[in-house]
């Protein structure tokens, strides 16, 4: 397994999968990721990227959700374990 | 006599709900391929043997909390309207995420019938589904369908009557904080682990290949500008040959009415209203913007069906971004091309109230349909000159105008979310669904049906009286002038400000009904003939433009002016009903206008300095 630095969401590249540790958004949005399949202890692989950098596409649940740059870098992640 | 039943239809957005709604109604009603499509809730009717239902069709949401207007309509719907049964639909490939909102609703409705749909999709994916399992762990009826096939449909509706015969729940339990729906999501997630299995690891690995080119740094923008020129290309070549024989048709019927007024001894007046009024400007519009409308739209919806749509938003959220607005807008932006009503109407797609004003508001600086042919004829006839190469430079012209025109979207939404319409950009979730196999037969009588009479059927209510109006106008005469020259001749001074002449403006401010009336408008005051007419060739109009003192000076400031002056009559029509507000329709008026005004001026001082 290949072992990499993240921090947020964002920082994880096409192809990477990582592990959430915690969402540091304030609800409703916070219970929209939840909705959506976002969960701390979840695991999420980007999937790809707009040509612009930003948003980006990850798999989560079995479908594919883009989110922006802003909320990324609140969620926080770790390696997969 | 049978009991009718309430039953509402609810699921995530893109699961195939409308599309089980319709096999079960027999309503025609449009399903689309990205987030958050059907927002009014429709309503059908069927029978079964035992009972009579009336289903409700909810919008797509991802949980009974909700985000946008769309979501509220479906919760609502849950809790207060206490529906007899609710059916969920879920989509077989991504079960788990839909589980979350299959149990809120069981936990909030009296009876609760979970249908997994698209479930042919799963099976070519490599997942399969233990339906009996689900059943059991969730404790409420499971049915399996794939919404193409008709025996499944059945299925669901027998187990539907088996399902309201038993007795409603009572006990509700809605409780929406964060705890709550993290255990939701967990209890979600066991009870997928145990009821799914993946014969593969990489179940869509087929659209993350496609998702790699369409969305590439290298070719995403490319491959975005090649379809929309090759949508506009078959649109546009595609519509001529109907064109003429609508043409043709309307001329054929309009003999025949008018030798039918002539045997009722209709005075020579009011029947010259009625012919060369109304009734000519009615089927002058009918047949130039049929043809095209009926052309996009289902082109449109193909793409859309495809799933390609989302990817669009997707690649062009940034710049959105940057200028306060959302992604999505993209999507209206695109449909605008096809009309800008249609466009309009999109709107809903976007969550934020803020982001869906600016949508609205800046969706007519992309030039509809309706405003093609006029700009194609001004390329023709004076910028380019003839041949092979010159068909080529129309294009690289016509792609020229179009990107001004998306160019001016974003420094209008910029602007408009610097001053009237401030705030942050809001929360951007947006799903790529899976590409589908578009049903193309379904996709043209849809399209057809939804958008394109819905737009001609709003633009005929105006029409009409607007022929009469033209009519009275070109043929009221005061000291042997018409009140279209009166009109002309005082606009004429500011109209040479913008570069064009009062002629032109008049055909402008006359051709609010539909801008495909504008040049006819403008051949017809030249001439003087009173009525409006067609078949004119480009060298003849080019001849007449001149002669009237046309240099490519108007031409281009014409083109400026095609691309930004007020919207259409049915696009503010429009607009008043999304905005329900009649300051924001002004602003839609005063806003494409204003920068037409101070674009003319600009471009006619500079081009005056220079030349």
């Amino acid at each position: 397994m290949e072992v990499f630095n993240l921090e947020s969401l964002f920082d994880l590249n096409v192809g990477q999968k990582c592990h959430i540790l915690s969402i540091l958004v304030e609800s409703p949005l916070k219970r929209r990721l939840i909705d959506i399949g976002l969960t701390p202890e979840g695991e999420v692989c980007c999937v790809g990227q707009s040509p612009l950098g930003d948003p980006k596409a990850y798999l989560i649940q079995g479908a594919v959700i883009a989110l922006r740059k802003e909320i990324c870098q609140n969620i926080i992640v770790g390696a997969v374990k | 006599m049978n009991k009718t039943y309430t039953v509402a239809l609810a699921g995530n957005p893109n699961v195939g709900k409308s599309t089980i709604f319709n096999a079960l109604t027999g309503m025609h009603q449009h399903t689309g391929n990205w987030t958050g499509k059907t927002v009014d809730s429709a309503i059908g009717y069927f029978k079964t043997k035992t009972n009579n239902y009336r289903l409700v069709d909810l919008p797509g949401t991802y949980s009974l909390m909700p985000h946008s207007p769309e979501e509220t309509v479906a919760r609502d719907f849950v809790i207060n309207e206490k529906p007899d049964a609710v059916i969920v639909v879920c989509d077989a490939t991504t079960l788990c995420r839909n589980l979350t909102l299959v149990l809120q609703t069981i936990k909030v409705s009296q009876r609760v019938l979970v249908c997994v749909n698209l479930l042919d999709e799963a099976d070519k994916k490599g997942i399969k589904i233990d339906l009996k399992l689900l059943s059991e762990k969730l404790g409420v009826r499971v049915v399996g369908t794939t919404a193409r096939n008709k025996k499944s449909v059945k299925n669901l509706t027998l187990t539907l009557d088996e399902v309201l015969n038993q007795p409603p729940k009572t006990d509700f339990d809605f409780n929406t904080n964060e705890e709550a729906a993290l255990l939701t999501v967990k209890t979600a997630e066991e009870i997928c682990s145990t009821v799914v299995t993946y014969k593969t690891d990489n179940h869509n690995e087929r659209d993350l290949k496609i998702d790699k080119i369409i969305t590439s740094k290298i070719f995403a923008f490319p491959i975005m500008l090649a379809l929309l020129c090759l949508v506009f290309w078959i649109t546009i070549s595609g519509a001529n040959y109907p064109s003429d024989m609508l043409f043709s048709a309307f001329s054929q019927l309009e003999d025949w009415l008018s030798t039918l007024l002539l045997s009722l001894n209709c005075p020579e007046i009011i029947h010259n209203a009625i012919i060369f009024g109304v009734f000519r400007t009615v089927s002058f519009i009918v047949s130039v913007m049929l043809p095209p409308m009926a052309i996009f739209f289902p082109l449109f919806t193909l793409l859309e069906d495809l799933g390609f749509l989302p990817r669009i938003a997707f690649n062009l959220d940034k710049p959105f971004k940057n200028c306060g607005a959302c992604g999505k807008q993209a999507l209206t932006m695109c449909m605008g091309f096809g009309c800008n009503a249609a466009g309009v109407t999109g709107c809903r797609i976007i969550d934020s109230p803020r982001e869906r004003l600016l949508a609205i508001l800046t969706n007519a600086f992309v030039p509809c349909n309706g405003r093609f042919p006029t700009i194609i004829a001004i390329i023709t006839m004076f910028l380019i000159s003839g041949g092979i190469s010159g068909s080529f430079l129309s294009a690289i012209i016509l792609t020229a105008v179009i990107t001004f025109g998306i160019i001016l979207t974003f420094l209008a939404t910029k602007l408009l979310s610097k001053t009237v319409l401030k705030g942050v950009p809001s929360n951007f979730i947006l799903e790529l669904p899976p590409y589908r196999r578009p049903q193309i037969l379904k996709v043209i009588v849809r399209s057809i049906f939804d958008r394109t009479l819905f737009v001609l059927g709003r633009s005929l209510i105006v029409a009409a009286p607007a022929g009469l109006i033209i009519f009275i106008m070109s043929n009221a005469k005061i000291n042997d002038i018409t009140l279209l020259s009166y009109c002309a001749d005082f606009l004429d001074p500011f109209a040479r400000l913008l570069g064009l002449d009062g002629v032109i403006l008049i055909a402008f401010i006359l051709g609010f009904p539909a801008n495909e009336i504008v040049i006819p408008i403008i051949i017809m005051a030249y001439m003087g003939t009173g009525v409006l007419e067609d078949g004119f060739s480009l060298s003849f109009m080019k001849n007449l433009f001149t002669q009237n003192g046309w240099t490519v000076k108007t031409a281009i400031s014409m083109l400026i002016f095609t691309l930004c002056h007020w919207p259409c009559s049915t696009t503010v029509l429009t607009i008043k009903k999304e905005t329900a507000s009649v300051k924001w329709t002004l602003l839609s008026i005063l806003l494409p206008t204003a920068f037409g005004v101070v674009l003319c001026m600009i471009f006619n001082f500079i081009y005056n300095l220079m030349f």
